[in-house]
């Protein structure tokens, strides 16, 4: 399965710019299959339900170096479940055929590199597919016409390019003092007193903040977000800035890491600036996709904390709190695509009791918002509980407070999101709106279930995942 | 004066001359005439796998991408161009100064530096590295420039539209 989650995308990039333009439906269609397939081939990896000894063969000819682990089809159903709503948001706001044809090209680009993140087990192939990924993302934002799209592009690939030399010299000082540049040579080579090693791990974090958008590295996010068309937002703030900053952070930081290493001391406070600031951030937001944004560098920033827990349940809490995440700020993005597309503007002060005229968008983002703050029985709170729970059982009950004290600060953004948006009568001036097509409204609906469903059964849910150990 | 600190000052003029010319083209020579030297720097360390590559995808791939982006432009007027010429010699007038001082600073630290870095593995032949080895990063980096092509398209969406 491994060469084939690179290569089908790769072939299908290749026969759909083969394809004359005026194709407009194929191109939704396979990209869709093959963001369906991977999510349906990641979620049964785990179960050894499909045989995939008929890819013997090619693995011998290709011999890619990649393993798919439980924290991989984390990685890989995310994504999967990212990019289907992305390409359902695209076929209903995207018109331009070539806007469409670029779009789908660059998803695919950014699902091979994503995929890549997911399964290398070395740092400088990490470090090329985290490239992949960036490069992508930084095009799909200039996607909007005029020059916000290339401000916010702008801003992308600035920082990035900051990041990407952390990075690359920190594989240089892993070079010289691990002599390798595998995860096992790089954390064989920190388990020793090794300055130099640890030099390199500390400069590989700063470009993995820097990626993942963690305060004070975070003045990319809110404008490549709030700039980028509204099916690349879905992509973006569902999983591309995650893959590429927040999961190798998730991937290194056990190997790297040891317990007793101040590494985790840097996680926890760089995790915990970012949740609170975040939050604070968001909540001064009249932009609806603004305040998405800095919901989401709050979130990666509980993420990132809860790997600062207790070794035991970290890694699982920060797993399931991606996961969580991903499909709650896809969808929110998607909902900001509905309002917008209706409304022609994202100014919240210029909005009010749309709920009366768009419920099924209305009734999802309260879903999603209401899972985001950590609120019974959606899936959010149970990953805000296992993150917390983490932190105590860590004996970092200082940052576990700080996590629960947030989520009232990401519960009162959210709520004054739903009263500007959603709440109260409806303005006169939206008395003519009509609730969202089908397009829009297929996702929203599907992610918003999938919250409802992880929140409900998640009491059946959690021994699976104890036992799996991510 | 020995021939690699010629190629090394050279080196240093040829990148301080790619970030403050404000031509294009000119920037594109320069960072072709950069990596040309600092794979003639590889080379002489005996890293040659490193030079081949920085010859070939740095001074030689890159420069033709760079050429045919760059010929989708078109020339500003000459003030303007003057008048960026002079703002950008203002903005980047300290950068020799720095690189001098820089340079001056090491001059004085004797430190016993021997860095010897692994061979890349199998046989150190660049076809066993490049093919069997490091596979997976070159299908990255055809990747990286595909979505550069993408890049060149979604920018210059525009061209010959506005063209009279």
């Amino acid at each position: 399965m491994n060469d084939l989650l690179l290569l089908v995308p790769f072939l299908a990039l290749i026969v759909l710019n083969l394809l004359p333009k005026s194709a407009r439906v194929t191109p939704f269609v396979v990209c869709f299959l093959i963001f369906l397939l991977q999510t349906a081939a990641a979620a049964l990896q785990p179960f050894g339900v499909i045989d995939w000894s008929f890819t013997a063969p090619l693995e011998r000819v290709i011999g890619f170096s990649l393993v798919v682990d439980n924290l991989s089809v984390l990685l890989l159903v995310s994504t999967g479940i990212a990019g289907l709503a992305a390409i359902l948001v695209g076929r209903a706001t995207l018109k331009e055929p070539r806007s469409r044809a670029i779009f789908l090209s660059l998803l695919l680009v950014s699902l091979i590199g994503i995929n890549g993140i997911a399964m290398v087990r070395d740092l400088f192939t990490l470090f090329v597919f985290v490239e992949v990924t960036s490069v992508a993302a930084v095009i799909l934002v200039t996607l909007r016409e005029g020059p916000g799209g290339l401000e916010g592009a702008w801003k992308y690939l600035l920082l990035s390019s900051v990041a990407s030399v952390f990075m690359l010299a920190s594989i240089g000082f892993f070079l010289l003092s691990a002599g390798g540049i595998t995860f096992d040579q790089a954390a064989a080579a920190l388990a020793a007193p090794a300055p130099l090693a640890w030099v390199a791990a500390a400069l590989f974090m700063c470009g993995l903040f820097v990626k993942g958008a963690m305060i004070p590295f975070h003045g990319w996010l809110a404008d490549a977000y709030t700039a980028a068309p509204a099916p690349v937002s879905v992509f973006l703030a569902g999983i591309v800035t995650k893959a590429s900053g927040i999961f190798a952070l998730m991937r290194l930081a056990p190997s790297l890491l040891p317990a007793s290493a101040p590494g985790r001391e840097i996680l926890l406070v760089v995790g915990a600036l970012a949740a609170v600031a975040g939050a604070f951030l968001a909540l001064g937001q009249s932009d609806m996709k603004r305040m998405l944004a800095y919901s989401s560098i709050s979130q990666m920033g509980y993420i990132v904390m809860a790997l600062g827990g207790a070794p035991s349940l970290a890694l699982l809490a920060a797993s399931f709190h991606f996961f969580n995440h991903t499909v709650s700020k896809a969808q929110l993005f998607a909902n900001a695509a509905a309002v917008e597309k209706r409304l022609g503007t994202r100014d919240m002060d210029k909005m009010g009791g749309l709920a009366a005229r768009m419920p099924v968008t209305g009734a999802t983002a309260a879903v999603a918002t209401l899972s985001i703050a950590g609120l019974p029985p959606f899936a959010g709170f149970w990953s805000k509980l296992l993150v917390v729970i983490a932190l105590w059982n860590g004996g970092q009950r200082v940052f576990a407070v700080i996590a629960i004290l947030t989520s009232l600060v990401t519960l009162g953004y959210f709520l004054v999101l739903q009263r500007k948006v959603f709440f109260g009568k409806i303005l006169p001036e939206w008395e003519s709106v009509r609730e969202a097509g089908a397009g829009l409204l297929l996702p929203v609906i599907a992610l918003a279930l999938i919250t409802v469903a992880i929140g409900i059964g998640f009491p059946f849910l959690l021994p699976m995942l104890l036992g799996g150990g991510v | 004066m020995t021939l690699m600190t010629i190629i090394l000052v050279l080196l240093v003029i040829a990148a301080l001359w790619a970030s403050m010319t404000t031509l294009l083209l000119r920037a594109t020579i320069a960072l072709a005439l950069t990596s040309a030297l600092l794979a003639v720097v590889m080379y002489s360390l005996g890293a040659t796998l490193a030079a081949v590559l920085e010859l070939s995808v740095c001074a030689g791939l890159i420069s033709v991408v760079f050429v045919s982006v760059i010929s989708l432009t078109q020339r500003k007027p000459f003030k303007e161009y003057v008048t960026r010429r002079m703002r950008r010699l203002r903005r980047f007038w300290p950068l020799p100064l720095v690189l001098i001082a820089i340079g001056f600073g090491l001059s004085f630290i004797h430190a016993p530096l021997q860095i010897v870095l692994p061979l890349p593995g199998g046989d150190g032949d660049v076809r066993t590295v490049l093919w069997n080895l490091r596979q997976l990063d070159l299908f990255g980096q055809i990747l990286i420039l595909l979505a550069g092509v993408f890049g060149v398209l979604v920018l210059f969406k525009g061209e010959g539209k506005d063209v009279d």
